[in-house]
Formats: structure tokens, sequence, C-alpha cells
């Protein structure tokens, strides 16, 4: 896979490298059994510090998508887009009363949004320090 | 001294005349990190670096260098490459000349590694290094520079007057020598999206002295944007300072460094960039403080 900049989502360098990760799982793109690129590769088609790449490739073996082998590289054994269905769905169910209250509050989609994602950067940047 | 320390500097000053270039500077730079010196014009970054590395001798203070002062012990100078500004070299040399001239100045300089790098940038050897382009001629100085393998690489606003391809080039072939060769860095640079990118640790140096500095992504993750309804900030409920505030008439908007999460529901959480960070340093110390105006030193 390749990584771009993306200075718009005003995420840390080491975060916008995670979250493409995470897509690109999401959608498929990478499966168990994939190779990442190396370091080096991702500081040539960046230009970033090699210690970013480090930094988010360690995050992403913390949250078991991907492992590092010494000398090997860097390889995806996990997957974010295969859980079970009934899972999606009970999570939905336990969001839904919440959502009707958040609605209520006066919270419009936008806002709900903003809360949630708020508040999954700060979870991410609590397990990272 | 510790040994993971390429540099520490203990209450280091530089004075001309009566005026302090550089005031009361204490950092300790882990190694293996490439750190960015930022601060506006005159803050002193030019000044610090060649401190660093010997080029001047301090009015007040210590350096350490490896562990050795680098005006007493001329042993370190091997172990450290410096680039100044504007990457100064012999303009009517050609550059195979310019790395012939370092071969036999340096004992370390790797001609042939040098030859090999900008050979793989497709730098024309035979050409006069004043015919070269800005950023070809950059990459010189930092194959110049490189050659030495050094341990520890002193680059004075290397990519100011680059364009930015070349910049990004330029980066590119320092991120890539940083990857290889594990070396530790320190670069000034005015363009904090390329110190986002290439640097792990931040200094910023204000009026002389040092505001902040510290782990990059620390940095980052120490600090929010609030904005709220119209209030007084206080500290509390997860604000450790308040370094910036703005108020609107109905809006306040507030750059804090927080111990844990914002308790207040008022206000709506952001979190900073490198840019916003360092723009509310510089513009707090435009306010009123009398800390740093009336310091006057006594003669000797």
């Amino acid at each position: 896979m390749e990584f771009h900049r993306d200075s718009r989502s005003g995420l840390a360098p080491y975060l916008q490298i995670v979250e493409q990760v995470k897509e690109a799982s999401r959608l498929g793109l990478i499966t168990p059994g994939d190779q990442l690129p190396t370091v080096r590769e991702v500081v040539t088609q960046l230009a970033v510090n090699p210690n970013t790449v480090l930094k988010a490739y360690r995050m992403l073996e913390y949250e078991g998508l991907v492992e590092g082998r010494p000398g090997r590289g860097t390889f995806v054994v996990g997957t974010l887009g295969g859980l079970p269905p009934d899972t999606y769905l009970r999570m939905s169910r336990k969001l839904l009363p919440w959502l009707r209250e958040a609605k209520a509050a006066g919270l419009d989609d936008e806002s709900i949004l903003a809360l949630v994602n708020n508040n999954l950067r700060e979870q991410a940047q609590a397990r990272v320090a | 001294m510790t040994g993971l320390n390429v540099l520490e500097l203990r209450g280091l000053g530089k004075r001309y005349g009566d005026q302090w270039a550089l005031r009361d500077c204490t950092l300790a730079l882990p190694a293996g990190r490439v750190v960015g010196l930022v601060g506006p014009n005159g803050a002193g970054k030019t000044t610090l670096l060649q401190l660093a590395v010997g080029m001047l001798a301090p009015s007040a203070g210590e350096i350490a260098l490896f562990g050795r002062d680098p005006r007493e012990a001329k042993s370190v100078l091997p172990r450290i490459g410096f680039v100044a500004q504007d990457s100064p070299l012999y303009r009517t040399f050609s550059v195979a000349d310019t790395l012939t001239l370092c071969r036999l100045l340096n004992a370390r300089f790797d001609e042939a590694w040098a030859r090999d790098r900008l050979g793989k940038l497709r730098i024309p050897l035979e050409r006069k290094v004043g015919e070269l382009s800005g950023g070809q001629r950059a990459q010189v100085a930092l194959a110049v520079a490189l050659g030495k393998r050094p341990e520890f690489l002193v680059l004075d606003e290397p990519v100011a007057s680059l364009d930015p391809l070349a910049r990004r080039e330029f980066l590119t072939a320092l991120m890539d020598a940083v990857a290889e060769d594990g070396i530790s860095v320190v670069l000034s640079s005015h363009l904090l999206a390329d110190v986002e990118h290439s640097c792990d640790y931040l200094i910023l140096l204000m009026a002389a002295e040092v505001r902040l500095d510290g782990d990059l992504d620390d940095l980052l993750a120490a600090h929010r944007l609030l904005v709220g309804p119209r209030k007084r900030a206080t500290a509390g409920g997860g604000i450790a300072a308040v370094v910036r505030e703005s108020h609107s008439d109905r809006q306040s908007t507030l750059l804090v460094r927080i111990d844990g999460p914002i308790l207040d529901p008022a206000w709506l959480v952001h979190e900073v960039d490198l840019e916003e960070l360092v723009l509310a340093y510089m513009v707090e110390q435009h306010e009123p403080r009398l800390r740093s105006l009336p310091r006057l030193e006594a003669n000797g």
C-alpha cells in the first residue's frame, strides 16, 4: 500500500499512517499475510521522520492489526472488516437509546459526530501516551 | 552526563555587548532524534547552533557535546556535521573537486559514498557548484556533511531558500539518512509543516530564551484548543495552564496546557497542530510580561 499526507485531517503524522492502514484494512485492500511498506520506503514516500513510522507501526502492532517480524518487515495479521454481523447489530442497538437522548438534548448530526470523533481521538492518544 | 544525550546545555548564554543573543538555555537532546529548532528571526537560533558545535564561545554556561566541551575536545568535531545557512560552498569548484577537497580535509570523509549518493540524485559531478540549482546545491552541501559519516548533524535553515519540490527532495534525502544511519539531527526552520513531518522533538526559541521544548507528539498531546461561550479561563478541571486566550463578544477561544480530560462541558475541545501551538506560545510573549524586560546585566 501507499501512504499519503493528509494535511487537512488535523491528525499528527503518525496517526495519519495508523488511520490509512486501518482504512485499507476495513476496505479489504490489505489482508492478513500482506507486508506493509518498510520504514525506509515510507520515509522516502512521505519525507517523514523514521521515528514517526515506527511509532505508527508500534501502535498498529499494539492493537493487534500488524506484527513486526525482526529482519523481515511488518505484516498484517488482523482484520478490521471481518467481525461477525451480529456484533454490529448488537452495538447498534445499544447506540439507539443514546442517540435518541442526544437528539432530545438538542444535538444535531454534526455535533454528535464531532463528539464521537473527539472522544475516539482522546482515547487513541491516551493509549499511545 | 548520561550516554543517551548527544548534546547537553546548561545555563548557556551568549552576549554581544549588552545584548543577550541567547540566555539561560538549558537543554538535553536525546540521541537518535530529529530536533526542530523554531522561533522568529533574531530569536537566537543560529547563535544556539553555532554554540552547540563550538563555532562560538559562550559568555555563560556549559556545553557538553558527546559529553565533552566542543571548544576543548577537538576529538568530537569529526563526529559532527554542520551545514550553515544558505549551504556555503566554493562556487567555482566542480562538485567532484568539492568532494575531493572534503576528503583531503577530513580524515573520516567517505568520498566514494558521497559520489554515489549524488549520482543517485542525478547531480552532475563535473558541473561547477555555482551553476547548480538551489536544490542541487543544498543536496551537495548535505552530501558533504553526511560524507563525514557524522553521528550528529546540525543544519541551519537548510530548506528556507528552496522551492517546494526541492524542499521535499532535500527532506526525503535527510530522512533517508536518518533511517539508514540513525544519526541525530538538529535543524532550524521557519516552515512549521516541514518541521511537523520531519522532526520528532521541538525547541521553540523566543527573544533569546527557550520557551518550549520536548517530544513533539507529547507537546501536541498536552495541549488543546477550547472554544465556548465567553468566560474567563481558570486552571483546574483538566486545564493546567492557559497559554493564550482571546475573547470576542460572545465567544472565548483558549489554547491550554492540560493535565487531564477537560471536565467543563461548556468547552468544545479540539486538538492542536504544530502551527497553532507554536503561534500561541509566540503570541503570548507579546502580552505584557515584565519578567524578561528589566533584567540589566552587570559588567563582567
